[in-house]
């Protein structure tokens, strides 16, 4: 066991001595208390140290121990439901132990050691086995079945197998001569290995219109929701981790707000899975390191994030990771990094923040999973980034866009009007979605496509007119153009507007979105036939059915939007007579 | 034990203190200073090694200098002595009394650095805290364990409505033990006297720890100063069960401050001069409201901060606004049209608003007549710049109904007086009002039935 000396402590960057033969990112406990920290950089013999806890009393030559291994977290059932800091200490149960206040030096296993898991085998007493086979299957929630799986670096014969009632460190199986538990333990710096990586082509339904039908993204995905504060980057990111259809969701709070984490641990258990009918709790793992917890705990809360998102990728779900916010992630690599002295580059950052955060992203992917049956996983990467002052141009947004498949910008403008959710229909892109089109055509309306495309146009021609407005008045545009902006006006307010604390606006399935967008297309086409006709705008656009069609996102129903739809194809047969 | 002193200070730097070949000294440990006319300071280690230890001196370096002066360590770090005596009277920067009253007994000896409060043990907030101001309490209300700053710029009211909300917050339908915890970083003489006039003159001094460090106290003790009043906060809240709402004023002041020692220490800068590190060091004073599971007392804060050049997207308010749970924005074009308070709601947000209303907090209407009064001031806003260019000729008579609704929402909603306590009923009576010269299918985000319920036209309340 390697043992060296303190040297040096400021902040939560402290030096020790006499380190040899230690490796890059060791985990060492340091000082009387054992506080947990990892070598950042080696010199010699020294070794910088990152401190994954408040550092306040510790001397020079206080005794620093290498524990030999990176840091990593425990994987296996007991997960699900669980709420952890950075490092994976699970708060509830520190909770118990030192009160309300989070104190130093504590440390609890991740997961339940004492719960007895009903333990089912599938792999049989003889069986072969390669890495990723199943074992077995543990009911871990009520709705999520854990499977045990051969670890990665695992092959051979099973020698024994027993069913039965198990803890985690109990030995379920033998395999040749290794002991298998229902724990894993994998370094979180290194991603998880698979088989082959496919192309991401089915949708993350995530029953928000602005996404689903305009700017999806695909279960393997990565998005990015930039924004200022106050646009509503957190509601977002709480709504996707609500409706989601992902099997699994892991929502890693780095660096943010305290009584943010509180709503989602308050309302996950109350809502239930618009699929299973079951608590949103059930099939969620949160990771809270909130603004004011330790720096360096906050820079691992991804890397802890994303390797539990791999792991149930790995037993074939659909895994959706959240991370609000990568700035501070970001700024928690700066902050070390100052401390460090590296020479700083853009903006302060380091020079390796590009490639961390490829890195990060990269993790996120479809793929063949280890293992004989070829099971396909994924994992979604949904990552919100927090620009100062708004602008985009800043570098953990430009190098969060050069990764990222799907961009959804949170517009300040909107949003102080109340526009929600506010995404921009004109700057946000889905580079996946030439790849899941078919998905949606094939399985829901041969003219998805078509309406996407044309409700966008008008969009985009609304942009073009309120340019001309701006100079000479609404007047003086022709009533076809007008008229246009009128429905555009309804487009805006009547479908991609979405009350995240209505009961049923909350959640907007694929069905409904398509005949809401329908139905308000539908009424453009009538309209501009009427106007042809002769027919004067207010009569069109204060028809009783405007104020129907406003309506329409507060109906769980969809016969009554069908209703509505069937009322304006009925007008456009109707004579007015003047 | 007899602590050793030493006289091997190397280097003075700002208001850093480089001492050499000490024993090992801790992180985060305090130290005297001792200078040669017997006159004493306090510092704290920044950084401490085998080597050399830095010291950040609270009260300033002036007078301190390398050959006579002499430095202890004191073997712990800083704690604010509290007591429940504390309330009614005035401190330092640094937790001394300066009221002339008598000697605080302490109770306790609390850290000044506050652990994280553990995220599981937060409890939601929900409680609606009445302040008697419409723009606050109808568009942004203030919820308990809420942080909400007021962004201000120099030359607005924002000390005026500050000590208003002071006056006036209290939480419906209950009797409780509120308290508030004042603190000033940086703030004039007359702007101090104002506070303590106005607590005393509304008979609220009994009820509020105030802490002050002046424009021309030493820099360096703000830094401290917030901390020592949430200490004092945390303890009342959590020892003595009460609700207590921190203001903390300006915090642009403590930043600089921030800023100052940052550069002494020679550390590689972040946005505009300010260390990177800023905003991890805002959050720890920010995340320092909220509610715990089990107790009874609570913190919310109100920190108050001018942007510099009216600027919102300066580090200060930019770093603030993205811990803090949303902003009140204060405009000079409203403070120069005379409305007080100039509250912009647009760029305004409380976000933890859904929490505290609805039904059988406010009423149950709250939610949609606000999000409907922000969707008709905002368009009445942009015909505002329409009419700028192109005069209001050109105007619908529907936007010509918007253009007046703006106006009059600013002039009779957001204005009120300095003494005006409106209840939240009176605010909404006022918006509805408001709304219903607007045309009834306007108020599309309004559910039918609570317009059935409270539109005037239907109430038969119009004025």
């Amino acid at each position: 066991m390697i043992a060296g000396k303190l040297s040096r402590i400021t902040g939560p960057v402290v030096i020790a001595k006499g380190m040899k033969g230690s490796r890059m990112y060791d985990v060492v406990r340091v000082g009387k208390e054992g506080l947990i920290g990892e070598i950042i950089k080696l010199v010699g013999d020294t070794a910088i140290i990152q401190v994954y806890e408040d550092t306040s009393g510790l001397k020079p030559g206080e005794k620093v121990v290498n524990t030999g291994k990176p840091l990593s977290v425990e994987l296996g059932p007991g997960l699900l439901t669980s709420i952890y800091d950075g490092i994976q200490r699970p708060l509830e149960i520190i909770r118990n132990e030192v009160g309300d206040f989070i104190v130093r030096g504590v440390f609890a296993p991740p997961l339940p050691e004492k719960k007895k898991w009903e333990f089912k085998p599938v792999a049989k007493k003889g069986q072969k086995v390669e890495p990723g086979d199943v074992l077995g299957t543990v009911k871990e929630s009520e709705i999520i079945t854990h499977k045990i799986l051969v670890p990665p670096n695992v092959r051979g014969v099973v020698k024994k197998i027993e069913q039965g009632k198990f803890t985690v460190n109990d030995v379920v199986a033998v395999i040749e001569n290794e002991k298998i538990t229902m724990k894993q333990v994998w370094p979180v710096r290194l991603p998880r290995p698979y088989k082959e990586n496919l192309d991401p082509t089915v949708p993350l339904v995530t029953g928000q219109r602005v996404i689903d039908t305009f700017f999806p993204v695909a279960k393997g995905g990565t998005a990015a929701i930039p924004g200022g504060f106050g646009t509503g980057k957190t509601v977002t990111q709480h709504q996707l981790a609500k409706w989601s259809d992902a099997d699994i969701i892991i929502y890693v709070g780095c660096g943010e707000r305290g009584n943010e984490m509180t709503e989602v641990l308050v309302d996950f258990p109350e809502l239930k899975d618009p699929k299973t009918g079951k608590p949103l709790m059930e099939r969620t793992v949160l990771i809270a390191n909130t603004s004011n917890m330790p720096v360096a705990a906050r820079e691992a809360s991804i890397y802890t994030g994303v390797t539990i998102a791999e792991y149930y990728r790995d037993m074939g779900y659909d895994v959706a990771l959240m991370a609000d916010s990568t700035s501070r992630w970001a700024e928690a690599m700066r902050e070390i990094s100052s401390r460090l002295e590296e020479m700083p580059g853009e903006e302060g950052y380091p020079a390796y923040l590009a490639s961390r955060l490829a890195e990060f992203y990269g993790r996120a992917g479809r793929v063949v999973c280890l293992g004989s049956d070829n099971r396909i996983g994924s994992v979604t990467i949904i990552g919100a980034v927090s620009p100062p002052g708004g602008d985009l141009s800043e570098p953990v947004t430009q190098n969060t866009l050069r990764i990222v498949s799907v961009f959804w910008a949170l517009d300040k403008k909107l949003a102080q009007r109340r526009h929600f959710p506010a995404i921009n229909w004109l700057t946000s892109y889905s580079l996946l979605y030439e790849k899941i089109k078919h998905w949606f055509l094939e399985n829901l309306f041969p003219d998805w496509d078509e309406l996407r495309r044309q409700a966008l146009k008008i969009l985009r021609r609304e942009e073009e007119l309120q340019q001309i407005v701006q100079l000479v008045g609404p007047d003086a545009l022709p009533d076809k153009e007008r008229c246009l902006l009128e429905v555009a006006k309804m487009l805006r307010e009547d479908f991609l507007q979405q009350n995240a604390f209505h009961e049923v606006d909350t959640y907007c399935p694929l069905q409904k979105q398509y005949y809401m967008l329908k139905t308000i297309l539908t009424f453009y086409d009538v309209a501009m036939k009427k106007l042809e006709e002769g027919a004067p705008l207010t009569k069109i656009v204060h028809h009783p059915v405007v104020e129907e069609i406003a309506r329409m996102k507060e109906y769980s129903d969809l016969e009554q939007i069908k209703k509505i739809l069937k009322k304006i194809e009925e007008i456009k047969n109707e004579i007015w007579s003047e | 034990m007899l602590k050793p002193e030493y006289r091997t200070i190397s280097r003075i730097s700002g208001p850093l203190v480089f001492v050499e070949k000490t024993h090992p000294v801790s992180y985060g440990e305090i130290a005297k200073v001792i200078m040669s006319n017997g006159e004493e300071r306090t510092g704290q280690v920044l950084d401490s090694s085998e080597d050399v230890v830095v010291l950040q001196v609270f009260e300033g370096t002036s007078g301190i200098d390398v050959k006579h002066t002499r430095v202890k360590f004191l073997g712990d770090i800083i704690r604010l002595p509290v007591s429940g005596d504390m309330l009614g009277r005035v401190f330092n920067g640094l937790g001394k009394p300066i009221d002339g009253g008598p000697r605080i007994v302490p109770e306790d000896r609390l850290e000044i650095i506050g652990s994280a409060i553990n995220p599981s043990s937060r409890m939601k907030p929900s409680e609606f805290i009445q302040t008697g101001i419409s723009a606050i309490d109808g568009m942004n209300t203030l919820v308990r364990g809420q942080k909400l700053p007021l962004f201000s710029s120099s030359g607005l009211p924002h000390n005026k409505l500050a000590a208003q909300i002071a006056r006036q917050a209290t939480v419906l339908g209950r009797e409780e033990k509120f308290a508030i915890v004042f603190a000033t970083m940086g703030i004039t003489k007359e702007e101090a006297s104002f506070f303590i006039e106005d607590f005393r003159r509304t008979g609220a001094m009994e009820r509020v720890v105030l802490f002050i460090n002046l424009a021309n106290d030493p820099v360096i003790e703000r830094i401290i100063t917030p901390r020592m009043a949430l200490t004092t906060a945390e303890f009342l809240a959590f020892e003595y069960d009460m609700h207590v709402l921190v203001i903390l004023t300006d915090m642009t002041n403590y930043c600089e401050a921030l800023r100052q020692v940052s550069a002494s220490r020679e550390e590689v800068p972040g946005r505009r001069g300010y260390p990177g590190y800023m905003y991890t060091d805002l959050a720890t004073i920010y995340e320092r409201a909220g509610r715990i599971k089990g107790k009874k007392g609570s913190i919310t804060q109100m920190p108050i901060l001018t942007m510099p050049g009216d600027d919102i997207t300066h580090p200060i308010p930019d770093l603030t606004g993205y811990i803090t749970e949303g902003q009140i924005v204060l405009t000079r074009d409203l403070h120069m049209r005379g409305i007080y308070p100039p509250i912009d709601v647009l760029p305004s947000l409380s976000r933890l608003m859904n929490l505290g209303i609805g039904k059988g907090k406010t009423r149950e209407d709250h939610k949609n007549v606000s999000d409907q009064l922000y969707a008709a001031y905002a368009e009445g806003r942009d015909m505002r710049s329409l009419v700028a260019v192109i005069g209001s000729e050109a105007l619908t008579e529907r936007d010509r109904k918007f253009l007046e609704f703006a106006d009059k929402f600013e002039t009779e909603f957001v204005a009120q007086g300095v003494e005006e306590n409106r209840s939240i009923e009176e605010t909404l009576e006022i918006a509805w009002n408001l709304l219903a010269e607007l045309p009834e299918r306007e108020l599309k985000r309004i559910k039918k039935e609570y317009i059935q319920k409270y539109h005037p036209k239907y109430t038969g309340k119009k004025k």
